[in-house]
């Protein structure tokens, strides 16, 4: 079928149009913290207009945004990590074991991906206060609060067992005649076998832990801690700032999620799509 | 004596587990249960809870500002499931193939689904200032409207918020049509052409039923992002102008952590919770029913 040129060029407004809407603010703020023009509130430029790093340098230094972007970046690196390593050993177990209560555990994991984060603000935040048994410290504002209740993550845990669970017995079996533990079995087996699934646990996750908003909200009150998301708001409410610092801090707080989004792009879209066709 | 391997066998699954069960017992069980049983009590500082049964469900189902919030999030889940849908739906339509330009645009338009939505939210209130300064006034004024007061505006502020979400979610919605686009059988589309099919019966004949399970995904995932909406309406208006926007989250928000009022807090929690999974477990019912016919 031939595109005629009416309808060649109705499509390429529809794209321009998508790219404008979906785009265009985020162009819009990177030009904005780049130029020396000072903007009105609620304005944004279009076009760089006398180049600058001084609003960067200004958002850095003296807002101090690199404190927060640190905190963050410590909190998602540390967060996902821990997350994906415990949501595989336990995948391990629930689709490589067959034991008692296996059925009720997975049950009892799976429960909480109806359960909104949300609905336990309160308890959460309680308990956060609390001190934990053995240890007798309470994590709250600390970074172990900012991490810790994001571990056990429901999603990553299902995905990694689904895809556990498609790997051979029989290389298993090779490596137990041959002598191998069971951490071995797990660590040089089976994990390598299922890169593409920690892949795609270790994107997700790493997304969900960088949009954390409510957490840390009530698990830190020191300002220290905070982390870029919350501290954008209180920058906003607390602070008459010139608007284009402020774009400045907007800015260095969605480079780090661009940037792993198209260094991982493929990756994404793949787990993207078999998350939907499971759903 | 030696250790005999075989009869400690049993331990091995639960010392793989133990992490995950450590980390999901105290952050994710224990605060569900002791959410239930706050709910009963009247949360004191000094002395012991006061229990007192019902009475916080009693007081949540009479309480008016909780009911006006219900009501707004209800308009909300309902509108951007649908806008949102939809508008996935047909950009689904214009992106799908695997041409480069294609691909390039379809990378590009989904910045805003992987940026934080309190990032999401700054831009919003840039894009959507109540001024003459303002990006979207400014183009209003361009083609000769007035200034809008949106997020200032009580009429306004709750529509604005949920084009906020819709904007998030179209990029990522879009995907999961595609996906569902790609699984449609080739042949059906040919056999429609040999029967002469137009391209709207095609697509409503074809194309809308191959994609029932994406758009069961996207109406789900919608569904449940919506009920418990907290971050767009909190950091971009706060509930505000005079509860405009205020939907359950932000509402038990403020009860727990500003009134510091947790039994009340917690037990809207719970009945946002139970609802959530109800919602959840008709999806399946439905799902399975359409899946055996």
């Amino acid at each position: 079928m031939k595109t005629t040129f009416p309808q060649k060029l109705a499509r390429g407004a529809v794209y321009t149009l998508l790219v404008i809407v979906f785009c265009g603010p985020f162009w819009g703020i990177l030009v904005t913290a780049f130029s020396k023009h000072t903007v009105q509130p609620g304005q944004l430029l279009l076009w760089p207009n006398e180049p600058t790093l001084d609003h960067f340098v200004y958002a850095w230094v003296e807002v101090r945004a690199w404190i927060y972007l640190f905190n963050s970046l410590l909190v998602v690196i540390i967060g996902t990590a821990l997350q994906t390593l415990v949501s595989a050993l336990a995948a391990y177990a629930l689709a490589r074991k067959r034991f008692r209560g296996a059925a009720f555990v997975s049950l009892a994991i799976l429960s909480t991906m109806m359960l909104p984060d949300e609905v336990i603000s309160i308890p959460l935040y309680l308990i956060l206060h609390q001190k934990i048994p053995l240890l007798g410290v309470s994590i709250y504002n600390s970074y172990a609060a900012l991490i810790l209740p994001l571990v056990g993550w429901a999603f990553s845990v299902f995905l990694l067992t689904e895809f556990m669970r498609a790997v051979p017995r029989d290389l298993e079996d090779a490596a137990r005649v041959d002598g191998a533990s069971e951490l071995q079995i797990f660590w040089r087996v089976i994990l390598p076998l299922v890169k593409p699934a920690l892949g795609t646990t270790t994107i997700f996750g790493f997304l969900m832990i960088w949009d954390q908003y409510l957490l840390p909200l009530i698990a830190v009150d020191d300002r220290e801690l905070y982390t870029i998301p919350v501290v954008l708001r209180s920058l906003r409410v607390d602070e008459i700032m010139q608007q284009n610092i402020f774009i400045a801090v907007t800015v260095i707080a969605t480079v780090p999620c661009i940037v792993v989004y198209l260094l991982l792009q493929k990756q994404f879209n793949r787990g993207l799509m078999s998350g939907a066709v499971k759903g | 004596m030696s250790i005999d391997p075989k009869r400690w066998r049993w331990t091995i699954p639960w010392l793989f587990l133990a992490p995950a069960l450590i980390f999901f017992t105290w952050f994710k069980f224990v605060p569900i249960i002791k959410g239930l049983i706050m709910s009963f009590y009247e949360v004191k500082f000094v002395g012991a809870d006061e229990w007192v049964g019902l009475a916080n469900f009693q007081l949540a189902l009479s309480d008016s500002a909780l009911g006006a919030a219900a009501a707004n999030t209800l308009i909300y889940v309902v509108s951007t499931t649908i806008a949102g849908g939809l508008l996935a739906f047909a950009v689904a339509l214009i992106l799908e193939g695997q041409a480069l330009h294609i691909r390039i645009i379809r990378t590009a338009i989904f910045f805003p689904a992987v940026t934080s939505v309190a990032v999401l939210a700054e831009i919003w209130r840039i894009l959507f200032y109540p001024a003459s300064t303002g990006v979207v006034n400014s183009i209003l004024g361009f083609f000769g409207g007035a200034p809008q007061g949106f997020m200032s505006d009580p009429n306004q502020a709750l529509f604005v918020v949920i084009l906020l979400q819709v904007w998030k979610n179209v990029p990522y919605s879009m995907v999961i049509f595609i996906a569902g686009l790609a699984g449609i059988n080739r042949e059906l589309y040919d056999a429609a052409d040999v029967d002469g099919a137009s391209p709207l019966r095609k697509l409503w004949h074809v194309t809308v039923p191959g994609l029932v399970p994406a758009f069961s995904v996207v109406i789900m995932l919608s569904l449940i992002r919506g009920f418990r909406v907290f971050t767009e309406v909190y950091t971009t208006t706060g509930g505000g102008p005079a509860g405009a926007t205020e939907v359950i989250m932000t509402n038990i928000f403020k009860t727990g952590f500003e009134r510091l009022d947790y039994g009340y807090a917690a037990a809207v929690s719970f009945m946002l919770f139970a609802f959530t999974v109800g919602l959840t477990v008709v999806h399946v019912l439905i799902k399975n029913r359409f899946s055996h016919t």
